[in-house]
Order: C-alpha cells, then structure tokens, then sequence
C-alpha cells in the first residue's frame, strides 16, 4: 500500500470515505455523477434523482451533493451543525430486491465492523413537500446515531413511481466523524494527511460557515430575493411552455424540462434564504411551498414526455 | 389435529405498527377460516421488526361433508317444473332423485345432495394470499421491478419470503401451495440480520421457536420487552440506581429489536444541570433510551443519574464498548445542544418574546399567537373570582402562558411546550402559582390526565379551553365525526372536568358570549349549538363514571341549564331519587299521567294546560291530589331555587300516595265533560310540578 492509499482509506480522511463509496457504488453498476451545478437543499434536488426517478427507464447513478440548508447555519460555533454539509447520494430504478445488504455492504466498505456496531433501521417516511414526493423506508442508526435515510420513492412531482427506486443518502460529515472518532466536524481530517500536510475540514470550511451564516440570517438582499423567486416562477413557466410540441407538431415530446426544472431548484433555494432571513411568516409559508411544487408538479409533467423521462417507444406515428 | 405455521418476512416493519398488525394478521385468517366453517382450537400473532407471525392450532384436515334436502314438484308435475328441479340440484336425470310420500300432499321428488369437505390447505391456499394482497397497514408500498405494473403487491415494506406450512405434528408438514409475485413460498426463513443470517428450515410452530431462538431471534415482543425491563432493572441495581419505567419507550424499542441487548451508558455529571424532563425527553426522543433515577439530591428531591440504559440489537464481539461509546457520543451532542438551549433560552425574560409572538399565525382565521394570548389573559382576569383566584395572577400567567413557545427548547421539542415556560418563570422570580399555571394551563390533556387544583391554573387552564371552543365555532370548524383536528372535544371535556373539580359555578352561556366578544363576535349564532356540545361531551363523561346517560337528557331538556355544577348535581339527586320505591311509583304515575294526556290532547286537538278548578272537583282524590300538587310543587321548586335538589326530589316524593290513589279512585274521562277537562288539568299539573327537576319524558325505562 503506498502512502497514497493509507492517506484515502476511508476512516482517515473526508475525501478517502467520499471515495470509497463512489468505487463502491461505482461496481454496482452506477453512473457516478459529479454535484449538480446550482445550490440545492438536498442530493434529492439532483435531477438525476428527481426527474429520473420518473418514468418507466431503469437507472443507477452515484454522487456527491453540497448541500445548503441555510436555516441550519451556527457561525461554525455548533460542531454537529452547517449550513453547507455533504450528502452521497444513490438511486437504484428499480431498487434491486437486496438493497439492504448493498446498503450494509457499502457501510463494511467504509470501514464500519458490523460484528461491533448496531445498525438499525428505524421508521421515516420520508416527504419532500416542495417536490411533492414522499416514500416509505428508514432512518439509518449506527449506534443510535443516524448515519443515512433509506427511502423507497412512491411519488415523485406528484406521479406514482412505476418503477420504485431506492434511494440512499449518506450524512457524509457524521459518518467521517463517526468512523475518524471526532467529535467536532471541524477537526475532521480531510487529506489524510499528518503535520503540516493534514489539512481539516475547519481548514476548508470554517470561514464560509462563518460568512454564510452571517449573510443567510443577516445580510442576504430580501427584496432581491423575493424578485428572484418571482423571476424564477416566471421563467419555469415561461420554459414549460417554450418546450411544449407546436400545435402543428407530430413530435409529442417536451423540449425543455430540464432548464425549467433548473428554475425550480432556484426558486426552492430562494425560498429556503428567505425563510432563514425570517421574513416569511407561517401562513405565506405554506403557499411558497405549494408555489414551488406546482412548478416541481409542471416539470415533472413536462419530464414524463421526453426520451429520458419515458417516451420513446411511444414514438409518435411518422 | 393440524396446524397451520404461517410467517410474512420482510424488510423492518415500524415499531409502532407490529402489534396491530399481527393481531390484524390473526383475526383476519380465524375470521376467514370460521365463516368457511373451519373451526380452530387457538390461535396466536407474533411480531418482530423483520416479521409477522402466526400460530393456528388444531385445524380440522378438512371440512365437514355437507348433506342437503332439495325438495322438488309432485311426482307427475309438467315437465317445466321438474327440469327447473333437476338443473337447481344439479341431477342428470330423475333416476337420481327419491321419492318421498306425504299423506297430504302425495308423492314428491327430493334431491339428496352431497358435498364432500374441502381440503382445508387448499382453503387455506385461497386464504392466505387473499390477506396478504389486501392487508390493512397503516401505510403501504410498492417497490421493485414488479412494481413497474398497476396493482402490484403492497407492504408496509418490500416482503421478501413466505414459510406457509400446514399439516399434523406426527407427520410432515405440506407447503400450502400458492404464489405471490416475487416473494418465496415455503419452509425457509432467516435468523437474526447479523448474528445467524443463513437461511433457517421450519415446519412447524414447536420447531419454530426454539429455531428462532437458536438464530437470536425473540419471536414474542411480550418476552422481548420482558428480557428487557428485567435486564434494565439489573443493570441499574447493580449501580445503584433505579430505571425510569417508561411503556411506551419499552414497547417501541421491543419493536426495534429481533434479540435485545441491554446496556448502560453515562454522560457528564454536568449536564445534570438540565431539568430532567429535557434529559429525559432527549434522550427518549432522540435515542430511544432510558433515564435513570439516582439518590436524592441535598434538597430531598429526585434527581436524575447521569446514566442511561440502551438497547441493541446485538451480541457485539467486544461486549457492547463501542455500541456504547457511540451512543454515548450522540447522547453527548444532544445534551451539550439542550444545555445551550437551557443557557440562551434563560437569557430573554418570557415577556420579552411576547413579541416574537405576533408573528405566529394560531389560526388563519383566528389571528395570531399574541391577539391569542391577550384574549385569554381578558378571560382568565373574569374568571379568576369564579374559581377563587387572584386576578392579577391569573392574568399575568396568561400572558405569559404560550411565551415559551418561541423558545429554543420547545423549538426542539415540543413536548416540553408549558414544562419550559414554568422552568423560566420560575427562575425569573414569578411567583410559584403563575409558574405553576403557565405549565398547567395545557391540563388535562385527556380523560385520565390530572386536572389541575391551583386556581390560577384552573383560571387559565379555563380561558385557554373557552376562548378556543368559542373561536372554533365563530368560524364554524366544529368536530365532524372521526375529525377533530383541534382537539375539541378534548378542550370541551377539559371545561367540563375542570369546572366540576374545582365546584366551579358558572354560567356557560354568559362564558361563551364574553369569550366571543373577544373574538369580537356574538355568541347568538352558535352559543345553543356550543352548549349541546358540552352536554354531549358531559353525557359521555358522566356515561363513563357510570351515570345515566338519559338522566342527563332529562335534566339538559330544561330550559336554562347551562352551569355544569348544578346539572350534575341535579342528575345525581334525580339519579338515587329514581332509585328508591316512591322515586320509581311517582315515575309510573307520571307515564300514565303523560300518556293519557298525550292520547286525549291529540283526540280533543287541545292542551289541558289550566289551572284545575277545585270547584269541580267531585272526590277527595282530587282535592287531595291537587293540594298535594300545590305543597310539592312550590316546595320544589323554593328547594330548586336554593339548589337543594335532594329537597326537591323529597317534596317530589309526597305526591306518590295522592297519585297512586288517584289513579285508584279516580276515573279520568268522566261522561261529564268538565269533570274529564278539570282532570285532565290535574294531570297536567302533575306533569308541570315534575318538570321543577326533571323532564321525566325523557327519563327511559327500566334496564336502560
């Protein structure tokens, strides 16, 4: 083993868990995507988890999402809490029937002796209100603490998923903490590396903590904000129906779900900073929510009559 | 006799489902077998997080053989009839059917049909999949490829294998043959996910068990929450301390494991500078972990240990030390948050978040928080006198009531929501009775829960019921059925328990009003609709402690009975006085009085509601009966009006022997038709002086 691979083993470093599980998951047949290019709330935003996990194609695909959940930001003060975190993400259409053991089998992998450790799967429906999906599956425990979510997708934009897919998201900071043993997520070793080399997670992160926190709670600009999700509605709209099929057309098919979708992921996160500033209350809450979904419901739609999202085969009589 | 095995094996089943669904697993497959006319002699569920299970014993091998008489036409009868005959019983020819002579109606045919029994494993074979496809989980799921397909299989998640297995103990069981798409149907099931994770043969229940638990699997949750409490206790007395017993968590977390493994963890003594609820509810909601009690602290009072008892679902190979280092980590992070909470939440005094409370919408209809708060603070300041509190008590511990609720703790865990509020205030110097009232005021919570005895409690705890009641129906969301979203009905039976715990007297009615013009409302429109609500919510809760529940519609049927006290107190009067003998004969002589009454008014299409005439009154039945109606029925009522109902019922009970006797002597339709209308008059003096108490038409009949 050269230095290289000491440095990468999974319970050294940040990078060496992310890498583990992409190999991992990478021999299971999955496509192994980098991060979507647009600030999501969760790995589910992806539209190759939400949009793929429509329509009758099977899919396998693997990745890394950064994660920004802007309410949860602490100054870099809590060690559990960030504002910007890492989820890996799979999702198996149709999920395999041994999904479990795969799951348990990529926990091996990274270096969890499941002879020392509890693993338990424990009740979490999970929902996802601005998408309007929801499944059914668990909470991940190792040792009484949530490691990943476990989720058998039913619903996805407000359609039945036929097939079900699997979906599995990792918690990658607490897994590193949990099998490095730190216990603040800022000493976490991210390189693998010793003395002078080694260079944290704090070392990566603890400034943009500190400044996103003080822009997501104090200073983000709430007027632009809300003309942003304004815009964002206008044009995921504006897109849906720029792709429609002419009235002239024979080609059923949408032409433009996938830069509508990208809108509605901005209009999702938009709304999360809003929320953070506290300049929503609890009754306009609600109808931003359902404001995002009926877009996320459009594109959807728009999705399930594309090649990808299904179509073809359906192909329309020359 | 045999038996039948059957196990549903899947992926983790909620904890909080497994018990219902495998007494739903047992009772759907006996009730399928019994309306079949397949009787058995026991039958047991079992559950697990990975299964479902059931035991049925002493099945017969088959059913009965069913022998029936179809009888036909008359030997002789057009050829219509007997081929009708013949097709319905299912004959070739009339060479199959005998005939039978009758002396009157001569020679007939009768077709002797038999039906062997079935084979009960193939009932059984109709049964099962049946159940499976359509078992009623709380919340069901499709998965895998067949789950591209309308129509595919549900679960409450995906079902891997079916062990059917049917047959008598001496010999060997047979598969019951049937087929679910993708799940596997036979003898094999699997052990505990780690410890023994091959595949297992069964056949039978009597070798299922000691096969399971030879694969670390406790396939009976009562023996899994048993080994846990008993080990959980052990491993506190060893140390010292006591387990804080906790059903709920011990049957959740019995669901949570195939094979328990209990263990203790500690945490940092400083963390004991939480209130022990928040440790407790942390550490229950979050780990599902039990607390523990230790010795008293100096001040005498319990105190919580700086341990706790988790429960895996493992034999780990070094004795459980990481399993319980890593939950402590996460006990650790979850208190070290709750000590930040408990640190900053103390820094803001309660008023100062009343602010904060403006901004959280109550009801989109029913405004804020804060315009909430200020009703109830108005309400609880009028009521005060009422339940013997101090006015300015109560109304501070109104307004300070929901102020937790914009709290970091009660952020995190809404459970603690009135617990904190009485913590902070506390600590902010509010005297104890406005701490007390803040954590009160949400009490009782339900038929069993404690209602509160400190009457600035009962003040606000009160104006909080009231002024929800009230706002719910200004704008018509009543409870419909099932629905009760606003737990209502629980609001109702807390004004109805706190009221008569604390002998509060008050007139709902003017209650209802006031609270509505806090709305800024008129009650007009809803008040009588409101109060049959409380008299429903009062019938059902005097139903429970064992009243009648048509007494209370006797008293309720009154005009103006809208104070709680005095309706229960009436019902119990009218409750013993219907007890004893002149209670009962005066009830019977009010009937016979009401019927005759009701008879001849609608004959005569007129009420006999004068005054009766002594002048016409010709026996001295009727004087007799009439001066006692006089003297019972203004003592009545003086002992109403002084709320002595006892007295009441005791005046009430001098008119038995002048009724029993006029009844006896008196012929109430008289030829002559003044005498008949001065009687009928009587009559209806007679029903006029009972209604002083009770409306006795709607007091039912014996054995109610």
């Amino acid at each position: 083993m050269t230095a290289t691979d000491a440095d990468l083993q999974p319970t050294r470093s940040f990078q060496g868990l992310i890498l583990t599980l992409q190999r991992f998951w990478a021999a299971q047949g999955c496509v192994i995507l980098q991060p979507y290019d647009m600030e999501v709330g969760a790995g589910t935003f992806h539209p190759a988890t939400t949009l793929r996990a429509l329509g009758p194609k099977p899919w396998k695909a693997a990745y890394v999402q950064p994660s920004r959940r802007p309410k949860d930001g602490r100054y870099g003060e809590n060690p559990n809490r960030l504002q910007h975190y890492y989820q890996f993400q799979v999702i198996l259409k149709p999920n395999p029937p041994n999904l479990q053991d795969l799951y348990l089998d990529s926990l091996r992998a990274i270096g969890v002796d499941l002879g020392l450790h509890d693993i338990r799967f424990v009740e979490d429906d999970w929902e996802s209100p601005t998408l309007g999906a929801w499944g059914l599956g668990w909470e991940c425990w190792c040792d009484g603490m949530e490691v990943s979510q476990f989720t058998y997708f039913q619903q996805v934009a407000g359609f039945e998923c036929a097939p079900v897919a699997g979906e599995l998201t990792y918690g990658l900071e607490r897994l590193a903490m949990y099998v490095q043993g730190v216990e603040n997520v800022y000493d976490l070793n991210f390189n693998g590396r010793d003395g002078d080399e080694k260079v944290t997670y704090g070392d990566v992160f603890l400034q943009a903590e500190q400044e996103y926190s003080r822009h997501n709670f104090e200073a983000a600009d709430t007027e632009m904000l809300f003309r942003q999700f304004r815009d964002a509605e206008t044009a995921c709209r504006a897109y849906l129906k720029a792709g429609e099929p002419g009235p002239d057309s024979n080609d059923p098919r949408h032409r433009m779900a996938q830069p509508a979708y990208d809108q509605c992921i901005k209009a999702s996160h938009v709304f999360n900073l809003l929320d953070a500033r506290g300049v929503i209350s609890v009754t306009e809450r609600q109808s931003y929510i359902l404001r995002v979904r009926e877009l996320a419901k459009a594109c959807g739609e728009a999705w399930r009559r594309t090649d990808a999202g299904g179509l073809a085969g359906e192909a329309p009589a020359a | 006799m045999p038996d039948l095995l059957l196990e549903l094996f899947s992926e983790e089943i909620p904890a909080r489902m497994q018990r219902r669904a495998a007494e739903d697993l047992r009772k759907l497959v006996t009730d399928a077998l019994v309306e079949r006319g397949f009787l058995y002699e026991g039958a047991k569920a079992f559950a697990t997080p990975r299964r479902l299970a059931l035991h049925v014993a002493g099945l017969p091998p088959r059913g009965q053989d069913v022998r029936e008489e179809r009888k036909g036409p008359r030997v002789g009868a057009p050829e219509g009839a007997v081929q009708g005959f013949l097709k319905s019983a299912g004959l070739a020819s009339l060479d199959e059917a005998t005939i039978v002579s009758d002396p009157k109606k001569g020679e007939f045919y009768v077709a002797v049909i038999e039906r062997p029994g079935r084979e009960t494993i193939e009932v059984l074979a109709e049964i099962i999949p049946a159940i499976v496809k359509s078992f009623p989980w709380p919340k069901s799921m499709r998965w895998g490829a067949a789950s591209r397909e309308p129509g595919s299989l549900r679960w409450v998640r995906p079902l891997h294998s079916i062990v059917a297995s049917f047959g008598p103990e001496t010999e060997t069981p047979e598969v019951v043959p049937f087929s679910i798409d993708g799940v596997e149907v036979g003898f094999t099931t699997r052990g505990h996910r780690f410890l023994a994770p091959q595949p297992i043969e069964v056949r039978r229940f009597a070798d299922y068990l000691p096969a399971l638990e030879r694969a670390f699997v406790v396939l009976d949750t009562e023996r899994r929450k048993d080994i846990i409490l008993h080990d959980a206790r052990d491993l506190a007395f060893a140390r010292g301390l006591d387990l804080v017993e906790d059903e709920g968590l011990l049957e959740e977390v019995a669901g949570l494991v195939e094979w328990p493994v209990t263990l203790m963890g500690a945490f940092d003594e400083r963390f004991l500078a939480i209130p022990p609820e928040v440790i407790r509810a942390t550490i229950r909601a979050n780990q599902k972990c039990f607390v523990l009690r230790g010795k008293p602290g100096p001040d005498g009072r319990e105190r919580l240990a700086n341990a706790f008892i988790l429960v895996s679902n493992l034999v780990a190979s070094d004795g459980g030390a990481a399993i319980v280092a890593g939950n402590e980590r996460v006990v650790r992070a979850r208190l070290s948050d709750a000590a930040f909470f408990w640190e900053t939440d103390r820094k803001v005094r309660l008023e100062d978040r009343l602010a904060k409370l403006e901004n959280i919408v109550f009801h989109e209809k029913l405004g804020t928080q804060a315009a909430r708060v200020a009703r109830i603070a108005g309400l609880a300041r009028a009521l005060a006198p009422v339940v013997g509190a101090d006015a300015d008590l109560a109304e501070r511990a109104a307004r300070l009531a929901k102020a937790d609720l914009v709290t970091e703790m009660v952020g995190e865990f809404p459970e603690l929501q009135g617990l904190m509020g009485r913590y902070y205030a506390a600590e902010q110097g509010e005297a104890p009775a406005v701490a007390a009232a803040i954590e009160e005021h949400y009490k009782p919570l339900g038929p069993s829960d404690r209602v509160p005895s400190e009457p600035v409690s009962v003040a606000v705890a009160l104006a909080d019921k009231l002024d929800t009641l009230v706002g719910f129906w200004a704008i018509d969301e009543k409870p419909t059925g099932s629905k009760d979203p606003y737990a209502l009905r629980r609001a109702a039976l807390g004004v109805i328990r706190l009221v008569l715990a604390s002998e509060a007297r008050l007139s709902l009615r003017a209650r209802i009003a006031t609270a509505a013009s806090g709305h800024g409302r008129e009650a007009d429109a809803f008040a009588d609709d409101l109060l049959a609500f409380f008299a429903d919510r009062l019938k059902v809760y005097l139903r429970d402690q064992g009243a009648r529940h048509d007494l209370i519609d006797a008293v309720f049927a009154l005009p103006g009975q809208d104070d709680l006290l005095m309706v229960v107190r009436r019902v119990e009067a009218l409750g013993r006085f219907l007890d004893t003998e002149d209670g009962k004969n005066l009830l019977a002589g009010y009937r016979r009085a009401a019927n005759i009454l009701r008879i001849e008014e609608k004959k005569d299409g007129r009420a006999y509601d004068a005054a009766p005439d002594r002048a016409l009154m010709s026996l001295p039945e009727e004087s007799a009966l009439a001066e006692a109606l006089d003297r019972a029925g203004t003592a009545a009522a003086k002992a109403v009006a002084a709320e002595d109902f006892e007295g009441a019922m005791r005046a009430l009970s001098t008119l038995r022997a002048p009724v029993d006797a006029f009844f006896d002597q008196v012929t109430v339709n008289a030829e002559d038709a003044g005498l008949r209308a001065n009687r009928l008059a009587l009559l209806n003096a007679l029903r006029a002086a009972t209604r002083e108490v009770a409306e006795f038409s709607r007091i039912g009949g014996e054995g109610r």
